[in-house]
């Protein structure tokens, strides 16, 4: 489905023509991506590039100041928006950035905002996605959303201005060691104290975050680097003598795997966010029906295969199905293809997948044998691995091995079909979060992207939402940053302005982050925000109802914490089950951010306030869904056990011998 | 103040030092990275001594560690991923020449000052500087011998004490830079210009 562009970002645009339209078509944009093992693609290609920009018409030796080189490097890497806000530091910068017709650059009210919407436009783009601060705290805002990008491994490169040189270290104003602060959360930063090395470091930061496990690169910036004279010659040539990622795996790993592969009773490949950065989701697809292997994809790869695919069980880990987790824990072959183990996947290692070999394929060598040792370990990138893998199992079958897995899927589809996701629709009629989620995506389709926050609300989007597509599904996987969804999505739809962009998130998340709605309207940016609002810090108090012997300390959004009343628990659904966050009023809020504003409180008019939102198209839409606090994300693995103990419900396990 | 304990090396299955020869980037800040890496993946650096090598653009750090050999091969991993890290070799002991060097303020009036003059000498340290009350004494050698001399001095009195972290150097004709030294260029933007 498509829906219709605003153009209301022109408004401030000196040049009077729709921003989008005047921008590079996504074709145009594709052609440049980065090349995966070179370097980036420039912009020498367009026609137009030459008067549009601020960079020289050849991009001959110029002299010019460090900001308009600055400028120069990002219009020839073929960045086409940046998100930031300007400030003393940065101020340089910002003025060659307002004559540049290529870059555009989108002012958001927070940093923070910069950053998740620099991720955003990354992970549905495939594109780094830039951001620019000014120093101090322009730039430790940014803190946040770079640990974010690097626990998911989002190429984002983010700029920050840096005081004068000369005073770097005295504690001047707005003044902050952030290459200091960022090095464990970025993969790599720089701080550039001259006009001379501007350029190049910055096609050093969108090289190193863009190729091998892509990561965020922070360029920190004296000021008078900035405004000193430089020449600026394009293309620079750089030399990383210790970057060299390796993404073409070893033959005799490949076909060992194969080996094993074609071998195994009871395979299943793991499937992690690193198939969809690798672009292999095709690859993917052809290797699972190669091999009839169940396949399970982890919150990171929702999307990376397809949800639908009658070869996909579902989600692994802590509210994986039971189809999924029960694969994986009783498999004897564990594929691992861009995945890396973590803990909310693996549920206590020790009792992991106690009987299966395991085949361990990343990008990242210190991934591989980090947490579960590999048997066959695999260094490469995820496509150039399962193309070859493709190859060598196809070998193997010539050769006549070709092993009977259906006592295996037998197995696995009694499990599938005996413990589905499921829900129960409250008896009064209220709302029930699962079914918002889940008539979403029905009625909006698998056309859209879809970006949540953190929390209950994600758990359930990532269930109950069918993901078809790559880089249709966004959200904070690692570090788990409520506040992620709102400006991720606003990425994301200025990284695709075609294509409708639903975010899923909760009354808590939404607050941490919604001022980033004003910067939707004002510069044309119509995303739609369906607030699952419940009142409450829902996960939080799912793990207090579950651990904490319900007491609801601290969660309740909408009452002050009280001690000698305590709230009714969960079969009480007494006196404010049902009411959400009324403090403040969303659709007051959203009408005052100048977005479209729905509330839904009947579960009969679900779809109604759904399709009346997809009907809005020239701003940006916010829905409040008032449901009951009480539901919760089933099934469950506690944290710090094991996943044969995954439960269902409340004190209900599955029986793992359950038959068809 | 305590000192470690002499530990005989070879001997001690329980002993798991582990020195990693690294070539870095001679670049601002590569030493924050390096540390800094050890104390958030939660090792120890036991430790570490930093200096130029023969080339001006590199610099060598010996990096002693004590950890098991999975832990290690871990950090290791982590360690390349660092973009100014050029390359990382264990040496072993047996295999590499391994030394330290120990400055070391001993009480020595009139009356000690030979005693502890001989003790020097059997060590083949050598004394660095007098005071009527005190000698300082400088040595090298591996940790053991170090750790030995120290023993045997302590009961003169140990004023003060400093020690380097340990250097080391693979044993053979072999150099560890020259590979690290090939240059990789790249470039942005090549295509069309």
């Amino acid at each position: 489905m498509t829906e219709q562009t605003t153009t209301a970002g022109a408004r401030a645009r000196p040049a009077g023509s729709p921003r989008q339209s005047h921008g590079p078509s996504p074709r145009d944009l594709a052609a440049r991506t980065p090349a995966r093992d070179g370097a980036p693609a420039t912009r020498s290609d367009r026609q137009d590039g030459a008067a549009d920009s601020v960079s020289p018409p050849a991009a001959a030796p110029t002299e010019m100041t460090g900001a308009q080189a600055l400028v120069c490097a990002l219009e020839q890497l073929g960045v086409d928006v940046v998100f930031g806000i300007p400030g003393g530091a940065i101020l340089p910068a910002y003025d060659p950035l307002f004559d540049s017709r290529t870059v555009r650059h989108i002012l958001v009210r927070h940093e923070q905002g910069a950053g998740h919407a620099a991720a955003g436009y990354a992970q549905a783009t495939g594109r780094p996605g830039v951001c620019i601060a000014t120093s101090g705290p322009g730039a430790t805002n940014l803190v946040t959303p770079l640990a974010d990008a690097y626990m998911d491994s989002v190429p984002v490169v983010a700029i920050t201005g840096q005081v004068t040189s000369g005073l770097i270290g005295t504690d001047g104003f707005q003044e902050a060691d952030i290459a200091g602060i960022t090095l464990p959360i970025t993969k790599h930063n720089f701080l550039v104290t001259r006009a001379g090395d501007i350029a190049r470091t910055i096609a050093e930061a969108f090289h190193v975050a863009s190729t091998g496990r892509p990561g965020p690169v922070l360029v920190d910036i004296a000021k008078d680097a900035l405004q000193a004279t430089t020449t600026f010659h394009w293309p620079v040539h750089f030399d990383l003598p210790g970057y060299h990622p390796v993404t073409r795996p070893h033959s005799r790993q490949v076909r060992e795997a194969a080996r094993m592969m074609t071998t195994a009773q009871r395979p299943v490949l793991y499937v992690g966010g690193g198939v969809i950065k690798a672009g292999a989701s095709a690859e993917l697809a052809e290797l699972a029906e190669l091999t009839g292997m169940p396949v399970v994809t982890t919150l990171m790869a929702r999307g990376g295969f397809p949800s639908s695919h009658r070869l996909n069980l579902g989600m692994p880990g802590m509210h994986g199905t039971v189809a999924a987790v029960g694969a994986l824990q009783k498999a004897d072959l564990v594929v691992a293809l861009g995945a890396r183990f973590d803990d909310r996947v693996t549920g206590r290692l020790d009792s992991f997948a106690s009987g299966a070999a395991i085949i361990h394929a990343d990008i990242d060598p210190a991934e591989i044998s980090k947490n579960r040792h590999a048997d066959v370990p695999i260094v490469g990138d995820c496509r150039e691995v399962i193309t070859e893998l493709l190859g060598a199992v196809r070998a193997e079958h010539q050769a006549g091995h070709q092993p009977d897995i259906s006592a295996w899927w037998s197995q696995l589809l009694a499990w599938q079909t005996t413990y589905p996701l499921g829900y129960t629709d409250p008896a009064d009629g209220s709302v029930s979060p699962q079914r918002v989620v889940e008539r979403i995506g029905q009625l909006v389709g698998p056309d859209a992207i879809y970006v949540a926050g953190v929390g209950q609300h994600q758990m359930w989007a990532a269930q109950f939402i069918s993901h078809e597509r790559p880089r249709h599904w966004l959200n904070s996987g690692g570090l788990g940053t409520m506040g992620y969804a709102v400006p991720a999505a606003m990425g994301a739809k200025v990284g695709c302005p075609q294509t409708p962009v639903w975010v899923i998130d909760g009354d808590g998340c939404f607050q941490m982050t919604n001022q980033e709605l004003a910067t939707c309207t004002v510069e044309g940016i119509p995303i739609k925000v369906a607030i699952i609002n419940n009142g409450n810090l829902g996960m939080v108090r799912q793990w207090q109802t579950l651990f904490y012997n319900e007491r609801y300390s601290n969660t309740d959004l909408d009452r002050a914490a009280q001690h000698d009343s305590p709230q009714p628990g969960p079969a009480g659904a007494g006196p404010g089950a049902v009411t959400g966050t009324r403090v403040p009023d969303f659709v007051k809020l959203a009408e005052a951010y100048g977005c479209a504003a729905l509330r839904c409180e009947q579960a009969d008019r679900i779809d109604e306030v759904i399709e009346e939102a997809m009907k809005i198209n020239d701003r940006p839409v916010v829905i409040d869904f008032i449901v009951h606090r009480d539901a919760m994300v089933w099934p469950m693995v506690a944290a710090g056990t094991s996943n044969d103990d995954i439960l269902l419900a409340r004190d209900m396990a599955p029986e793992w011998d359950v038959t068809e | 103040m305590t000192y470690p304990t002499p530990r005989l090396r070879e001997h001690d299955p329980g002993d798991n030092r582990h020195t990693l020869s690294v070539l870095v980037e001679n670049k601002p800040g590569v030493l924050v990275r390096v540390a800094g890496l050890f104390s958030r993946r939660g090792f120890n650096i036991e430790s570490l001594a930093v200096g130029p090598t023969e080339h001006g653009e590199i610099s060598r750090m010996t990096i002693v560690v004590n950890c098991a050999d999975h832990p290690l091969e871990q950090v290791t991993k982590q360690l390349n991923k660092l973009i100014n890290v050029l390359k990382i070799v264990e040496l072993e002991h047996a295999a590499s020449v391994q030394r330290e060097l120990l400055l070391v303020k001993v009480r020595a009036d009139t009356d000690s000052r030979s005693k502890v003059l001989e003790t020097v000498a059997l060590f083949r340290a050598k004394v660095v500087d007098v005071a009527p009350d005190a000698v300082t004494v400088e040595a090298t050698g591996n940790r053991d011998k170090l750790d030995a001399l120290i023993r045997v001095l302590e009961p003169f009195g140990i004023k003060e004490l400093v020690q380097s972290g340990m250097v080391a150097l693979g044993r053979g004709g072999k150099s560890i830079t020259d590979r690290a030294l090939r240059p990789v260029d790249r470039a942005a933007g090549g295509a069309g210009q």
